[in-house]
């Protein structure tokens, strides 16, 4: 091996390593009890496989008063991701479709308005969404969260399916309406059977910034209602007597579970939908 | 043309436009009636709730008169610098090293993304364990018998900002990395080649020929960070909760902190238009360059 090719190596390695370092200190905590936190140093591998932070994260642990662990935030974190990622994408889905296929005066403005919201900073709307809320009687509860994150995340997946849509021929979309097939048959027998990737990248792309968001979180949920985030916050700074750090690393890796497996199961889909939410328009 | 399928032709001329109809009202009213109504808040004397009345400019006065919210400032524009510059450059090195006909490309590229798909919570929870100056790396290098090793960052309010970098860019780099080998991929090779019989060293083709050729990628990419920059708020939460003191508050804190917890609407909604002036501020050059390449 030439020197050149063992610099590569060598860089590619480090950098991989400053990558992989803070999980790997991550799980060695969350597996070793607080004697040998106290002991060791933060590298030092434990000396058994204990799982009992593990435990104690998922269901003693205090997250502020209540003190019955990450489990329920979790399911919460379910029950708002699974309603809003279905919604938001088959929303998306039929907005991009309007908007390459049966485009009318004034679908480009709509477009473009809708870009617009993808860009805006969040807080400039947290104030009157948190009035309305209230309103609408739904304040502090999951369908507030849910409703949310529909209408913020629809501006994404309207972008992701227009963009993909747009490199459909249209010939094929006209000779299907001069065949006499309408806007729903068009769309179920020759958009939606070629529109798997695009979906895979819309379900991904939403179920990854929903389940990771913290600031619609913390700012329109409270109590029991709270996304797992808001609690893994919570549990880290609540502080009663000894600070559990295998714990909280326990807790974290829980929280960042369920986006870890589909970044590995599915990375391909992730990063396309980063890099199309990068290269806007 | 019969009578009888002409409702039928109108309604089926109406049917996109009432599908889109959800979104676009929804668009209308919550994303531009909430500016337009957060902009309001911003010229009335909303404390604790929400009055609409007129005082001018008085809350921005009070939030130019704030301390606090000049720290703030001058954190994001150190961490924003910082972070998009140190993304860049790591992100860029990343690539072209990866663009060498590496083995285990694949592998390496999924090391180096991961942390994209992590929470800021949950990447600010892991940093703030390993900065702790008691156990973490301080503690390591102290027990690997360097004892005056020091580091601790996180607790001191002239370095804490770092900190955030350090974690921002150990989240974000990766990105930009995906970015620039994408873009790597797409220069001709032919190019390089013809170059190369001219003979031209690769450093210097990287130099001159594709880095150059990269400014589009690097375009997309530094809006994209400073949109993640203009926007951070779980990290700071998650890492330093805006501490020591109110030392690494940035906008986006101080834009909660005074609207949720404090009790000063107006001065939490002027503070939101003023997020919402830096991001038009980089968005309208992008927009125009973007419409005038697709003119040409």
């Amino acid at each position: 091996m030439s020197l050149n090719r063992i610099l590569i190596y060598g860089v590619l390695t480090l950098a991989a390593m400053f990558y992989l370092l803070p999980l790997l200190v991550m799980v060695i905590t969350s597996l070793k009890d607080l004697e040998e936190i106290r002991n060791g140093t933060m590298l030092t591998l434990p000396q058994s496989l204990n799982f009992t932070a593990w435990d104690k994260a998922w269901s003693t642990a205090c997250t502020g008063v209540s003190c019955e662990g990450l489990k329920g935030y979790f399911w919460n974190s379910v029950l708002i991701v699974v309603p809003a990622v279905l919604v938001s994408t088959i929303l998306g889905a039929l907005n991009g479709y309007v908007l390459t296929k049966w485009r009318f005066r004034g679908s480009n403005l709509f477009f473009g308005l809708l870009l617009i919201g993808t860009m805006i900073p969040f807080q400039v709307i947290l104030l009157p969404m948190a009035r309305t809320l209230g309103f609408l009687g739904i304040a502090g509860t999951t369908w507030g969260l849910i409703l949310v994150h529909i209408i913020y995340g629809l501006a994404f997946t309207t972008l992701f399916f227009r963009n993909y849509y747009i490199s459909v021929p249209s010939e094929l979309v006209n000779a299907a309406r001069i065949d006499g097939a309408g806007f729903w048959m068009i769309f179920y027998r020759i958009i939606l059977p070629i529109s798997t990737p695009i979906l895979v990248v819309s379900i991904i792309w939403q179920f990854t910034q929903i389940w990771n968001d913290f600031l619609f979180g913390v700012v329109y949920s409270s109590g029991d209602y709270q996304p797992i985030t808001v609690a893994l916050n919570n549990l880290v700074n609540t502080s009663t007597g000894v600070k559990e750090y295998n714990v909280d690393m326990a807790a974290a890796i829980i929280a960042a579970l369920p986006t870890l497996f589909v970044y590995i199961v599915a990375g391909k889909y992730f990063v396309r939908g980063l890099t199309a939410g990068a290269v806007k328009g | 043309m019969n009578a009888s399928s002409k409702p039928k032709l109108s309604f089926g001329e109406y049917l996109p436009k009432i599908v889109v109809a959800p979104t676009f009202v929804a668009t209308l009213i919550f994303i531009y009636g909430f500016m337009l109504w957060n902009a309001w808040l911003s010229f009335s004397s909303s404390r604790m709730l929400p009055k609409y009345d007129w005082v001018g400019l008085k809350q921005y006065e009070r939030l130019f008169a704030n301390d606090r919210w000049w720290v703030a400032a001058e954190n994001l524009l150190i961490f924003g610098v910082l972070f998009i510059v140190t993304c860049l450059v790591i992100g860029l090195f990343l690539a072209i090293f990866l663009d060498q006909k590496v083995r285990a490309e694949g592998a390496i590229r999924t090391i180096y993304l991961y942390p994209m798909a992590l929470s800021f919570i949950v990447t600010g929870t892991a940093w703030k364990w390993i900065l702790n100056p008691e156990l973490g790396i301080q503690r390591m290098f102290r027990e690997m018998g360097w004892e005056s090793f020091s580091f601790d960052w996180l607790v001191n309010s002239d370095m804490a900002i770092y900190t955030v970098v350090i974690a921002g860019v150990w989240q974000s780099s990766g990105f930009v990395m995906a970015l620039c080998l994408a873009g790597l991929r797409g220069v001709d090779e032919n190019i390089v080649k013809a170059a190369r019989v001219d003979g031209a060293s690769m450093p210097a083709i990287y130099r001159r020929i594709i880095i150059p050729g990269l400014g589009p990628v690097f375009f997309s990419a530094l809006i994209v960070l400073t949109h993640i920059a203009i926007k951070s708020f779980d990290l700071i939460v998650a890492l330093t909760g805006g501490g020591p003191g109110y030392a690494t508050d940035v906008p986006a804190t101080f834009m909660y902190t005074y609207a949720f917890t404090r009790g000063q609407i107006g001065v939490g909604s002027a503070a939101s238009m003023m997020m919402l002036m830096a991001v038009v501020a980089i968005i309208v050059p992008y927009l125009y360059s973007e419409l005038r390449e697709k003119k040409q």
